[in-house]
């Protein structure tokens, strides 16, 4: 087998050996369900309440604001249909009392994002679809950073909700949190309809920011987070929806009434240890890990940058999470570059259309501004607290390698193509 | 998600290039789905009189499916007659690749299609 270098912990990380040794008991030894009154039972429930008390340090919050789910995917559908749910079951003030859509009445809206990740964007488009609420998607400027007077400008007196992501997943972005956290609660009590009553609701996906950005709850001034512990060297499969105490927000999954009644469902006690011993790790390493991923990072980008030529850099250099870099190669389709590199043991990701499933060109890239044939020649690669310089020295042969590789198979083709457009124009 | 032959093809295409006055030349595709494909052919007479695709080349932009179809469609179509090759269909080419995933099945398209191409641009040479 060929040497093999991962460089796409953007999309999951390997579980820590430290992390899975905490899990192992909680699968064929202390199996209790964490809802049972008996003493398996409270071993469990032990165990998960250590983790909350985990998580909720990270995150500067209380007990009882964290929600433990099964990923960000479902923290985030929790987070914008529970709070739509809400509104229309115990209605803020005088507005939306019950009102339909049908009556002309102005229904709910939510601003978010054109780049945010498709668990968020989907959710927001299918309420849509539905008729139950109205949106805003705020572009972000062109490099990757949305623009806090553009998310205030689109605030209404109905806007219930503001969700933006924390770091984009993409291209990794970091979008200034903290910033429209704190215009969203100046635009409380005066601009709003509803007057002093919590509205708009903050939320922000920190999926990618977790491992690498300051997450206090307080400080980002956000009433809903949502994370994932596969991203940080936890396992897949469990995640956190943080609920500020008070918030007007219903649950969207009937049954038992597990995790303060929010999420029903029987508690995944061995992945919840894994979450909490994942996140209680990263305090202990974020500084020193950040520094090193960091610095690896600009040596890849330079490197990359310098060694081959048509490539430039998707996304701000310096408003950037640590692990992650993006370029484009031009006259080079992204998912060969990807299977090629596959091929020589180099696992990395591409926002490229032909790899979607769907054929339509990464929509993050495309909120940039680019044009879809500016999209398509697009690789990820996102760094880990392991990658070493050797790996990355191998990675640019590699790539440098297989760009040179496939623009000889395409040869002239797009050169000829625009001289045959100018030709017929 | 590949089959094998579909990566072979990829990693080592055959008939890669270009064909210095070829007999004719077909392009497909466009920048904006991000597929393109070129195929040049130099078409000569065999000893029955039939005109005959002697040599065929291709230069393709495109994910893995493009270009292992390209690779294909130039294997299936040297030394066929024209006749024969612009029989050639998307099923043929994803056939003799041991099959596509659903979503690359445009690919064999282009491919075929850009073959097809080729062969209308030399008739049209040939009338002028």
């Amino acid at each position: 087998m060929n040497k093999q270098v991962y460089l796409d912990h953007a999309a999951t990380t390997p579980v820590d050996k430290k992390v899975l040794r905490e899990m192992m008991p909680y699968f064929s030894d202390r199996y209790g369900n964490a809802s049972s009154l008996h003493f398996f039972g409270q071993e469990a429930s032990q165990a998960v309440e250590k983790a909350r008390m985990q998580v909720a340090k990270y995150f500067n919050a209380n007990l009882n604001e964290i929600i433990f789910t099964s990923g960000a995917t479902e923290s985030n559908n929790l987070a914008i249909k529970g709070v739509l749910r809400a509104c229309y079951q115990k209605p803020p003030g005088g507005f939306l009392s019950h009102r339909v859509a049908s009556k002309g009445a102005s229904k709910p809206h939510i601003i978010t994002t054109t780049f945010e990740h498709h668990c968020v964007l989907n959710t927001i488009k299918e309420l849509e679809k539905e008729n139950l609420i109205e949106t805003t998607f705020i572009n972000p400027k062109k490099d990757g950073v949305i623009n806090v007077e553009d998310i205030k400008n689109a605030i209404k007196s109905n806007t219930i909700l503001i969700s933006v992501m924390y770091v984009n997943n993409e291209i990794g972005t970091v979008q200034p949190i903290a910033e429209i956290g704190k215009i969203i609660h100046e635009t409380r009590n005066t601009k709003h309809e509803t007057k002093s009553n919590g509205y708009p609701i903050f939320h922000t996906d920190a999926t990618q920011a977790v491992a690498y950005f300051d997450c206090d709850v307080e400080k980002l001034g956000v009433d809903l987070l949502s994370m994932s512990a596969h991203k940080i060297y936890g396992p897949k499969g469990v995640g956190v929806l943080y609920i500020k105490k008070g918030l007007n927000i219903a649950k969207i999954q009937d049954g038992g009434a597990q995790e303060f009644g929010m999420r029903a469902g029987t508690i995944n006690t061995s992945g919840i240890v894994g979450l909490g011993s994942a996140i209680s790790m990263i305090n202990d390493q974020r500084t020193t890990n950040n520094e090193k991923i960091k610095k690896l990072r600009d040596y890849l980008i330079a490197k990359i940058l310098k060694e081959i030529p048509d490539s430039r850099l998707n996304g701000s250099k310096i408003k950037r999470s640590p692990n992650n870099v993006n370029v484009n190669f031009s006259r080079v389709e992204g998912e060969s570059l990807l299977m090629m590199l596959s091929s020589e043991g180099v696992f990395a990701s591409t926002g490229s259309a032909c790899s979607s499933g769907s054929l339509s060109p990464s929509h993050v890239l495309l909120s940039l501004g680019l044009k879809p044939e500016e999209t398509h020649g697009s690789l990820r690669l996102t760094l880990g607290k392991n990658t070493t310089k050797k790996e990355i020295d191998y990675v640019v042969k590699v790539i440098k390698r297989s760009v040179e590789k496939l623009r000889k198979v395409s040869g002239s083709v797009l050169k000829d193509y625009y001289k045959s457009m100018k030709h017929e124009a | 998600m590949y089959s094998k032959k579909v990566l072979e093809h990829f990693t080592h295409p055959h008939n890669q290039g270009v064909i210095k006055n070829p007999s004719g030349v077909g392009m497909v595709g466009n920048p904006t789905c991000g597929d393109m494909m070129k195929i040049y052919i130099k078409v000569k007479k065999d000893v029955k009189k039939r005109e005959v695709i002697n040599d065929i080349k291709f230069e393709t932009l495109g994910c893995a499916s493009a270009i292992a179809t390209s690779s294909m469609i130039t294997d299936l179509a040297k030394n066929k007659t024209l006749e024969e090759a612009s029989k050639i269909t998307r099923n043929d080419v994803a056939e003799a690749l041991e099959g596509l995933p659903p979503i690359k099945m445009h690919c064999s398209n282009l491919a075929a299609d850009s073959l097809r191409e080729a062969i209308k641009d030399y008739q049209k040479k040939k009338k002028q």
